[in-house]
C-alpha cells in the first residue's frame, strides 16, 4: 500500500478498517472462482458447455423462428377481443396512468428531498440512469412489442406515453407540501374513474382481455382486497373471541384452497348467491372470487406487520390516553402498515401470475390469448407454442422480476426488520 | 391525613363502558355475518329450486359421464368413485413430486451459494428465471413444447425395449406382482418398523455411550438382508415387467400419462425455484461464525456443510418448506389445463355434465381443505418441537 492510500484512507473515517479491495488478473479469477479443485473445474466444464448449448439453442430460436404469430396476433396479446375501432380508448387510458405514475414517482422524489432537508442527512436524486437500470426490462419488452409492430401507430402511442410520464414528473415534484398527498389521492381516483369509464366504454369491462385484463385484475382484485384484508387481520388479532374465530375460520379456509376452485366458484356457484335475475359478467364473477382469495392473503400480510410493531408502542399510547381506535389509527398501523410494503409487492407479484389462472375458466387473458392464437387456421398444429409460451412468459417475467427487485430495495430503504 | 379514602367506583355510562361494549361489538357483528350468510342461503336454496337442482348429495352415485383415460373409470361409473380416481392422481403428483423438489431446491439453493462463479451464476438464473414466470404457463410450456412433440403413439420411441416414450405416455420397465406380493408386503413393512427401532436404538447407544452409532448402515443393511432372504424364501414374489405395446393398447412397466409428466416437471422445477430461496435464506441466516468455527475445526466443504450449517438452518427452512409443499399441492389443481385428470378435472368435467355445481365445488374445497389444514396442524407440531429450547 502506497503512502498516499494510507493518507486518504484516514482523512475518510468511514473507511479505516475497511477491506482493501484486491483486484485479481484473470487468470487468477479464473483460477479461485472456476477451478479450484479438480471437481471445481469438472463442474466448471460441465455447465459451461450447457451454457454453451443452451446459448447456442436461444439464438438459433431467435433467428429461425416464424413471429408471424405474435405480429398477426399483438393486438389480441394486448387488449384481447377489445373492438378495433375503439383502440384509442385504451390508448388514451395507458397516456393518462402514464401521467399518474409520473406524478406519484415525482411527488415521492419530492418528498424524499424535504425529508432529507428535515433531517439534515445528504439526499442525491437518483439520475435517470439509475432509473433506467431499475426499469431496464420493463423497457426491454416495450422495445420487443413494438418490434413486432406493422404501423407506427403503437411507436407514436409509446412515445407519447413516455413523454407523459417524463413530463409530469417535474410537475409532481414541484407540488407544494401541503397538498402534495391530497393532491394525489384526489388525482388517482379522478384518473381510476376516467379509466374505468373510458376503457369499459363501449364493450364494458367483460369485453376486456389479453395484458390489459392481466393487468386489471391485479390492481383492481388487490385494491378491492386490501380493505377486507385489513379487517381480516385486526379481526384474527382481536381480543374478542367471537370476532377472532370468524376471521381466524374464514382466512385459514381461503388459504387451504386452491384459486382454481374459487374461480370455479365464481363462474359456477356465484350466481346461486345473488338475488334472482341479478346475473353479473365473467370479469366481475372473476375479480369476486379474486377479491374473496386475496383478501386472506392480505390478511396475513397485514397480521405481520401489526406484529413488528413493538408492544411498547400501544403501551405508550394509552399512557397518553388516546382511545383504542385512535392508537390503532395513528400510533400501530401506520408502523403496521408501512412494515408491510415489501410483503404487499410480493403479493401483488404472486397475485399477478395467478391471474393466468382466468384462462381456466374461459377468458381470454395474454395467456389465453396466445393459446387461442394457436387455434387460429394459419398457425394451427404447427407447435407455434414454442413461439407464444415464451412471448408470454416474458411479459410476466418482466412484471414479476423488476417488482421483486423493487421490493428488495423499498425492504432495504425502510430498514425493515432492522431497528 | 390518616383518614383512608374509600370511593365507590363509579361505573360508567353503559356506551362507554368497555365490558359491554365487548359483548355489544361482537354480537353486532355475529348478527352482521350471520344476517348476510342467511341472505346467502336465502338464495342459493331460492335458486336452486327454481331451476331444479337438489339440495343433497345424492348425486354421487349416479353416473359421472365422463371417462377417465389410465383408469377403469367410464362414462357409467358413480361420480364418487371418478372423484376418488382424481384424488389419486393428485396424490401420484405429490408423492412423487415432493421428495423431487425437494432435492432440487436444496442443490439448487446450496449452488447459489457456491464458491464456483458458473454453478452460483447457473443457480441464480434458474430461480430468477422460474420463480418469476406462472406456474400455469410453465404447465402448458412443458406440454406443448416438451410432450405433444414427442413421437405418435403408432410410431414410438424405444429405449432398449426397456422404455416406450410416445406423446400420449412414458411407459418404462417396472415389476409386477407375482404369487406371494402380499406376504412380502407384510414382512417389508414389519421389517420398516424394526428398522426404525435399530435407529433409535442406535441413536440412544450413541447417545449414551459416544459410540458411532452408523444408524444409516444398521437400518438399510437389516431392511435389504431382510428384503433378499424374504424374495428368495418365497420364490421370486415380483418379477421384471417391460413396457408392451400392442396397436393403442399399452400393458406391463410402470407408465404415465403425458399430462402426467408435462405436470410433474413444470410444477417440480417452479416449486423448486421457491424451495432453492428459502434454502439459501436460511443458510444465510446462519451465522457466519459457525461456517468459521468449522473451517478453523478442518472440517471439509461437505462437512461443513452436512454437520454445522445444513442443520442449523434446517429449523429456519422447514415451516415456509411446507407453505411451498401446500403450494404445490394447491398448484397440481391447474392439471385442468393439460387434462391431467386429476380431482379439479373431474370435478370440472362433471359439474360440465350437470352435476349440481354448488355440492361439487364444496366437496372439491373440502378434499383440499382436509389435506391443508392437516399438512398446517403437522407444521405446527414440528415448529414446537424444533424452537430452540433456551440456551444459557
Amino acid at each position: 500500500m502506497s503512502d498516499r492510500e494510507v493518507i486518504e484512507r484516514e482523512a475518510d473515517p468511514v473507511a479505516v478498517g475497511r477491506p482493501v479491495h484486491i483486484r485479481l488478473g484473470a487468470r487468477a479469477w479464473a483460477k479461485k472462482n472456476l477451478f479450484s479443485t479438480w471437481y471445481d473445474a469438472l463442474l466448471t466444464l460441465t455447465l459451461g458447455s450447457l451454457f454453451v448449448a443452451f446459448g447456442w439453442t436461444l439464438i438459433r430460436f431467435l433467428f429461425t423462428s416464424d413471429f408471424a404469430i405474435l405480429r398477426v396476433n399483438l393486438a389480441l396479446l394486448m387488449v384481447g377481443g377489445f373492438p378495433r375501432d375503439q383502440l384509442w380508448r385504451p390508448v388514451v387510458a395507458l397516456i393518462l396512468v402514464s401521467i399518474l405514475l409520473g406524478l406519484m414517482a415525482g411527488i415521492g422524489s419530492a418528498s424524499a428531498r424535504d425529508t432529507a432537508e428535515q433531517t439534515g442527512l445528504p439526499y442525491q436524486r437518483s439520475s435517470p440512469m439509475a432509473v433506467l437500470k431499475r426499469f431496464w426490462p420493463v423497457l426491454a419488452f416495450v422495445v420487443v412489442v413494438l418490434m413486432l409492430t406493422e404501423t407506427l401507430t403503437p411507436w407514436l402511442v409509446a412515445g407519447a406515453a413516455l413523454v407523459a410520464g417524463v413530463g409530469s414528473f417535474p410537475l409532481g415534484r414541484g407540488l407544494p407540501a401541503g397538498v402534495r398527498r391530497f393532491g394525489l389521492v384526489i388525482l388517482t381516483i379522478i384518473i381510476a374513474a376516467v379509466y374505468l369509464v373510458l376503457v369499459s366504454g363501449g364493450v364494458g369491462w367483460d369485453g376486456w382481455g389479453g395484458l390489459h385484463l392481466n393487468l386489471f385484475l391485479t390492481v383492481a382484485g388487490l385494491l378491492l382486497a386490501f380493505p377486507l384484508g385489513l379487517l381480516l387481520a385486526l379481526g384474527r388479532r382481536s381480543t374478542l373471541p367471537a370476532l377472532r374465530a370468524m376471521s381466524v375460520t374464514y382466512i385459514e379456509f381461503i388459504r387451504g384452497v386452491p384459486l382454481i376452485t374459487l374461480l370455479l366458484m365464481g363462474i359456477f356457484v356465484i350466481g346461486f348467491f345473488l338475488p334472482t335475475g341479478f346475473r353479473p359478467g365473467n370479469v366481475t364473477r372473476v375479480l369476486i372470487a379474486i377479491t374473496l382469495f386475496e383478501s386472506a392473503y392480505i390478511a396475513e400480510v397485514v397480521r405481520g406487520g401489526l406484529q413488528s410493531v413493538p408492544g411498547g408502542q400501544v403501551e405508550a399510547a394509552q399512557a397518553l390516553g388516546l382511545a383504542p381506535w385512535k392508537t390503532m389509527r395513528r400510533i400501530v398501523l401506520p408502523q403496521a402498515l408501512r412494515n408491510t410494503i415489501p410483503a404487499m409487492v410480493g403479493q401483488f407479484i404472486s397475485l399477478f401470475k395467478d391471474t393466468t389462472l382466468v384462462v381456466i375458466v374461459g377468458m381470454i387473458d395474454i395467456l389465453g390469448a396466445s393459446q387461442s392464437a394457436n387455434a387460429q387456421g394459419a398457425f394451427l398444429a404447427q407447435g407455434l407454442h414454442r413461439v407464444t409460451l415464451p412471448f408470454v412468459a416474458l411479459a410476466f417475467w418482466v412484471g414479476s422480476y423488476v417488482m421483486s427487485r423493487e421490493a428488495r430495495r423499498l425492504e432495504h430503504k425502510l430498514g425493515v426488520g432492522v431497528r | 391525613m390518616s383518614t383512608a379514602i374509600t370511593k365507590k367506583v363509579e361505573r360508567p355510562p353503559f356506551w362507554r363502558d368497555l365490558r359491554v361494549l365487548r359483548v355489544l361489538i361482537q354480537v353486532l357483528s355475529l348478527a352482521v355475518i350471520g344476517a348476510i350468510l342467511y341472505v346467502l342461503w336465502f338464495n342459493l336454496t331460492t335458486n336452486m329450486r327454481a331451476i331444479g337442482i337438489r339440495a343433497d348429495f345424492d348425486f354421487l352415485t349416479q353416473p359421472v359421464g365422463v371417462s377417465v383415460t389410465g383408469s377403469d373409470i367410464g362414462a357409467g361409473s358413480a361420480v364418487w368413485r371418478a372423484l376418488l380416481v382424481g384424488v389419486q392422481n393428485t396424490f401420484a403428483l405429490v408423492v412423487v413430486g415432493i421428495p423431487l423438489l425437494t432435492i432440487i431446491g436444496v442443490l439448487v439453493g446450496v449452488a447459489r451459494l457456491s464458491s464456483n462463479w458458473l454453478v452460483s451464476k447457473a443457480a441464480t438464473i434458474y430461480v430468477e428465471t422460474l420463480r418469476n414466470i406462472p406456474p400455469l404457463l410453465i404447465i402448458l410450456f412443458a406440454f406443448f413444447v416438451g410432450v405433444l412433440p414427442l413421437p405418435d403413439i403408432l410410431e414410438p420411441a424405444r429405449i432398449l425395449d426397456l422404455a416406450i416414450i410416445t406423446n400420449r405416455f412414458i411407459a418404462v420397465t417396472g415389476f409386477s406382482a407375482a404369487e406371494g406380493f402380499e406376504i412380502f408386503g407384510w414382512i417389508m413393512l414389519v421389517a420398516l418398523v424394526a428398522a426404525i427401532f435399530v435407529w433409535r436404538w442406535r441413536t440412544r447407544v450413541f447417545v449414551q455411550t459416544g459410540e458411532p452409532h452408523h444408524r444409516v448402515l444398521w437400518s438399510t443393511g437389516l431392511l435389504l438382508s431382510v428384503a433378499v432372504i424374504a424374495y428368495l424364501a418365497l420364490q421370486g414374489p415380483f418379477e421384471l415387467s417391460k413396457p408392451v405395446l400392442a396397436g393403442r393398447a399399452l400393458s406391463g412397466g410402470f407408465s404415465g400419462l403425458g399430462g402426467y409428466f408435462a405436470m410433474l416437471v413444470a410444477l417440480v422445477l417452479y416449486t423448486a425455484s421457491h424451495v432453492a430461496e428459502i434454502v439459501r435464506g436460511s443458510i444465510l441466516a446462519v451465522p457466519r461464525g459457525q461456517s468459521e468455527a468449522a473451517n478453523a475445526l478442518a472440517l471439509s466443504g461437505f462437512q461443513r456443510l452436512r454437520y454445522v450449517v445444513l442443520p442449523q438452518s434446517l429449523r429456519i427452512a422447514i415451516p415456509p418448506t411446507i407453505n411451498q409443499y401446500l403450494n404445490f399441492v394447491k398448484n397440481t389443481s391447474l392439471g385442468i389445463a393439460v387434462g391431467y385428470a386429476e380431482v379439479t378435472l373431474i370435478a370440472f368435467q362433471a359439474i360440465g355434465n350437470g352435476r349440481p355445481a354448488p355440492q361439487m365445488i364444496l366437496l372439491l374445497m373440502g378434499a383440499y381443505l382436509v389435506f391443508s389444514l392437516t399438512i398446517s396442524a403437522v407444521v405446527n407440531v414440528l415448529n414446537r418441537r424444533l424452537q430452540l429450547v433456551g440456551r444459557t
